[in-house]
Parts: C-alpha cells; sequence; structure tokens
C-alpha cells in the first residue's frame, strides 16, 4: 500500500525532495547546504552525486523532467540550475536573483522555460535564460508583497503564478516574460498580462491569522487552494467570481498541499498524516486520512508486565514512544510520483523524521473503507 | 556559515526600518463595538444562557483597537461561559459554529490568564468540550490568530 524509504544511514530531516522523469532519481536536502542525488538500484538507494555549492541550508529544489535541469535555492540567497555533464556530474550555473535575504521556494514553470525564486526579500525572482549574454536572469515580481514569500505555484499555462506569504495573503500575478514569450491566451483570472500584474488577492482570514505554507494551482488552472497556519485549507476559484471557500480543520496546521485530481486535494504537516479533501458544489468536504494505522495489538498484555511498566515508568503500556502514523515527525514536502496532477495515483511524502513516503492512491481507495477519489 | 560569537547585539538592529514596503496590518473599520450588556443581562436572568452564549460571541470585539471594549467584552463573555452549568456545556458547544468555536476558545485561554475564584477549573471543562469538537485546530487557531480577545 505505501512504500517506505530511507537514505544512506542519516536521520537528519529531509528539507525537501524531488523527482526526476522516470521515478528512479531523487534529488534530497538532508537539512543543511548539500543536495543528495540517489539512484534506484534493485531495492537500494545509491548516491550518485552530492551537489554541494550552496553556503547555507538548501530550501528548494526542483527537478525539471523534459530538459533534465534540477535548480535549487537556499538561504544563501543564491540559485543554481544544475546541468548533468557528459560523465553523469551535475554542474551548477549560478543565477542572479538580485536579493538581500534567504531565498525560500523554487519551481519550474510547466514549459521548463523559466523557474520562480520565492523569498524573504518580499519579492518572487522570475528567471529565464538570457541566451545572448548565456545566463539565467531575473526580473521581480515586488509589489504587493509585503512580507517573506513562502510558497509559489505555476499555472498550467506557463503565465500565471500563485503565490502565498506571510502578510496571511495569497496572491495570483502575471509572469509572462515577453522577451521570450509570445503573448498568451486569457484565463478566468484576467487578461493582462504584463509581468507583475495582480490578477487576484485573497487574504487568509478576515482576523489576521496564520500565514501561508503552501499553493497549488488546480490542473485546469481555474481554481487555487492553499493551507495556512491556523490549520484551515482554502479554495478560491475564479470562474465563479473568485469566491473562496475556508474550511476549519481538526489537525495541526498543514505544511504542504497538492491537487490529484480537478475536485481533490491532499494536504499534510505537523499531523504527519497526509489528509484527503474533495472540493464539491457545496463547498470543501473532508474525505478520508489517507495514513490507516491501527494501533498495535501488543501480544497478549500480561498484568506481569502491566505492573512493571508501572513501577518503572508510572504508566501501563510501554509501546506509547513511537506516534500512530508512518511518518513519526510533520510532513513537509509533497511531490506528485506517478501521472499529474488531474490523474495522480501516486504521490510522495517526506518530512523531519528523514523518511520518504510513496503513497498508492489506488489501493488506499481499496483499503479505506468509503473512500472515492472523484 | 556563520562564525559563533558570543555576541548577540546584531539580533536588535532593525535592518527593515529603512524599507518602505514594510508589512503592515490592514486597517481595520473599527469593528464591532462589542456585545450589548443590557441585552446579554437580561438574557441571562430569563435563563436563556446559551442564547447569551451566542450573543456575546457573535459580537465579539476581538479586532477591536479599545482595550476598554475588549476588557468589557471579555467580562461579559467570562460571565456567561461560568454561568452555563457543567451538564449544559456539551449542548452549548455542540450547538455553536466552527467560527463561534474558535471565539469561545480565544475567551476561555483569556480566562486561564485572568482567573477568579473557582473559573479556572470550570473553564478546563469548557476547553475539553471543545477540543473534543474542533479538534486540536482549535487551539492552534487561538495561537495563530493575531485578533486576540
Amino acid at each position: 500500500m505505501t512504500e517506505q524509504h530511507r537514505f544512506g544511514t542519516t536521520i537528519a530531516p529531509i528539507t525537501c525532495h524531488a523527482w526526476n522523469k522516470n521515478r528512479n532519481q531523487i534529488a534530497i536536502s538532508p537539512n543543511n547546504q548539500e543536495v543528495h542525488i540517489y539512484e534506484k538500484s534493485g531495492s537500494e538507494w545509491k548516491i550518485t552525486d552530492n551537489l554541494s555549492q550552496h553556503d547555507l541550508r538548501v530550501m528548494g529544489i526542483d527537478w525539471a523532467p523534459n530538459t533534465n535541469r534540477i535548480v535549487t535555492c537556499s538561504a544563501d540567497r543564491n540559485a543554481y540550475v544544475w546541468n548533468q555533464d557528459a560523465d553523469k556530474k551535475w554542474k551548477p550555473t549560478l543565477v542572479l536573483l538580485r536579493i538581500n535575504r534567504a531565498a525560500t521556494c523554487v519551481k519550474w514553470s510547466p514549459d521548463e522555460n523559466k523557474f520562480a525564486v520565492g523569498s524573504g526579500a518580499r519579492l518572487v525572482s522570475v528567471c529565464y535564460f538570457e541566451s545572448e549574454n548565456d545566463w539565467w536572469v531575473s526580473k521581480h515580481i515586488k509589489k504587493p508583497l509585503r512580507s517573506t514569500v513562502t510558497a509559489l505555484d505555476w499555472h498550467p499555462n506557463n503565465m500565471l503564478l500563485v503565490v502565498g506569504s506571510t502578510d496571511f495573503k495569497v496572491r495570483v500575478f502575471s509572469a509572462h516574460i515577453k522577451d521570450i514569450e509570445k503573448v498568451p491566451e486569457p484565463t478566468p483570472w484576467g487578461s493582462k498580462t504584463t509581468l507583475g500584474t495582480l490578477l487576484a488577492e485573497f487574504s487568509n482570514s478576515s482576523a489576521g491569522g496564520g500565514w501561508v505554507q503552501s499553493v497549488s494551482f488546480s490542473p485546469d488552472g481555474n481554481k487555487v487552494c492553499w493551507v495556512a497556519h491556523d490549520s484551515t485549507i482554502n479554495v478560491a476559484d475564479a470562474s465563479k467570481g473568485n469566491a473562496t471557500i475556508k474550511m476549519r480543520t481538526e489537525f495541526l496546521p498543514f505544511m504542504s498541499c497538492t491537487w490529484i485530481t480537478n475536485n481533490s486535494i491532499v494536504a499534510a504537516g505537523h499531523s504527519c498524516i497526509p489528509v484527503l479533501y474533495h472540493h464539491t458544489e457545496n463547498g470543501l468536504v473532508f474525505s478520508a486520512k489517507l495514513d490507516a494505522s491501527q494501533k498495535k495489538e501488543t501480544g497478549g498484555l500480561s498484568a506481569m508486565k502491566m505492573f512493571h511498566s508501572l513501577d518503572k515508568q508510572a504508566r501501563s503500556e510501554v509501546s506509547d514512544t513511537s506516534i500512530l502514523s508512518i511518518h513519526q515527525n510533520a510532513i513537509t514536502c509533497i511531490c506528485l510520483y506517478n501521472g499529474t496532477k488531474s490523474n495522480c495515483t501516486k504521490f510522495s511524502t517526506s518530512g523531519l523524521d528523514g523518511l520518504l513516503v510513496i503513497w498508492d492512491l489506488n489501493s488506499l481507495e481499496r483499503a479505506i473503507q468509503g473512500l472515492k477519489i472523484v | 556559515m556563520a562564525k559563533n560569537t558570543f555576541s548577540s547585539a546584531f539580533r536588535k538592529i532593525d535592518v527593515d526600518q529603512y524599507c518602505e514596503d514594510n508589512y503592515r496590518e490592514d486597517d481595520t473599520d473599527g469593528g464591532p463595538t462589542g456585545p450589548d450588556e443590557n441585552e446579554v443581562n437580561s438574557l441571562l436572568q430569563k435563563g436563556k444562557n446559551l442564547d447569551a452564549l451566542k450573543l456575546v460571541l457573535t459580537n465579539a470585539p476581538l479586532g477591536s483597537k479599545n482595550q476598554q471594549t475588549k476588557d468589557n467584552a471579555l467580562t461579559l463573555t467570562l460571565k456567561v461561559l461560568l454561568s452555563i452549568k457543567p451538564p449544559q456545556i456539551e449542548e452549548a458547544v455542540s450547538q455553536l459554529s466552527p467560527e463561534l468555536l474558535d471565539v469561545v476558545m480565544k475567551y476561555v485561554y483569556k480566562g486561564f490568564e485572568c482567573p477568579s475564584e473557582g473559573s479556572s477549573g470550570h473553564l478546563l471543562l469548557w476547553h475539553e468540550k471543545i477540543y473534543n469538537q474542533g479538534g486540536v485546530g482549535c487551539i492552534v487557531r487561538v495561537l495563530s490568530d493575531t485578533r486576540r480577545a
């Protein structure tokens, strides 16, 4: 039902991870300034390269599937685009982000001709390759961002960006670069295409609480979902006049979210379990916890064992050192493993426990009673 | 990597003070002026404690900048919370919407902050019932919300 993987002998948290196109290689950052590339051989993960160009903790990794390039960004204010040489080693190219604070997140655009970097400098750098000078340059989206950008995601049309930040707002911007791209078709979000045009702005809560942790465009591009630190999950729909739905959940805050069909969202975070939500005509509906771990039956708790434990540790059970989920600490990153946002069948999660878990939605659908992914 | 030093004075330098686009809180339009004390008291006298509870919670002046308004609302809300008897608490909580659950949880925590004779024990009962319905998310929203009770 689920596969669990560990990388190397380290038990350090995994900051973030990214897969290559064939899903036989993975780039992870073990909560430091390095990015490790692992390749699967049989059932083993072998380390093939160590990308150690950054000086401070790596904050974001993204692997472009078709052009096979990796982009990493870090708290040292730099981003690198990594290309694979003939000898299979990865070589970095520095990107001129022009920021004076840590870079926090990075994403390739769907066409892989540009990428966006969010940062603590209250701006988003949209970067593209300038062939005349043979380097990556960036253009800034500044206004009206007022605080650190924590999350971003690309619209499937390659032209729009959704940006979440710690000023409790989610904004949709145009990220069209006229030097390298044709004028795009208008979308329900608006027809203006100038880089940095604010097309929509959503406040996470009227009560001004909860910075945005993760944002995601729906596969048809008309909806945006985000999760925030006030334990809510939200959806805004451009085809319905930017109507927003907010759901106050009973869980600890989510750190990451993604669409897995046009109407289903997976979110995961401090509760250590991925949770499935459906977006229907009537709003957001809680569907299921995807981690169905049950309390293990202890092989007949003997009276002697119980009294022994009561005597030694003042509690009747000894097996409560682990929590009832596969992940033993907060989940920080969700990636699609199989399929796209419109028909995802497997996704992967990694977190502070250093574990990477691959979840198979088809088998989960069979195993969890009443679970139907629409 | 940065060198370890014993000096931490640099942490107190406000490097953002020269930026003109600093984060500012949204201006609030005064917000609600708080619940009507007479109305709440008359509801309490008639024994309609649940109605009084809904009234104080829907009119809670959480976004207000006037400390006096907030203090008055807090006193009034605590009075209502403490007037509801322990067996009625579960019923009262079950009638509240998720939004109001968050509000009442804020007042419960504020009540812990400024206790009176026997209030904390009573509020712990409220806390338990609200937690059972709203889950841990309810507590997180009390912590993360910038508009305090």
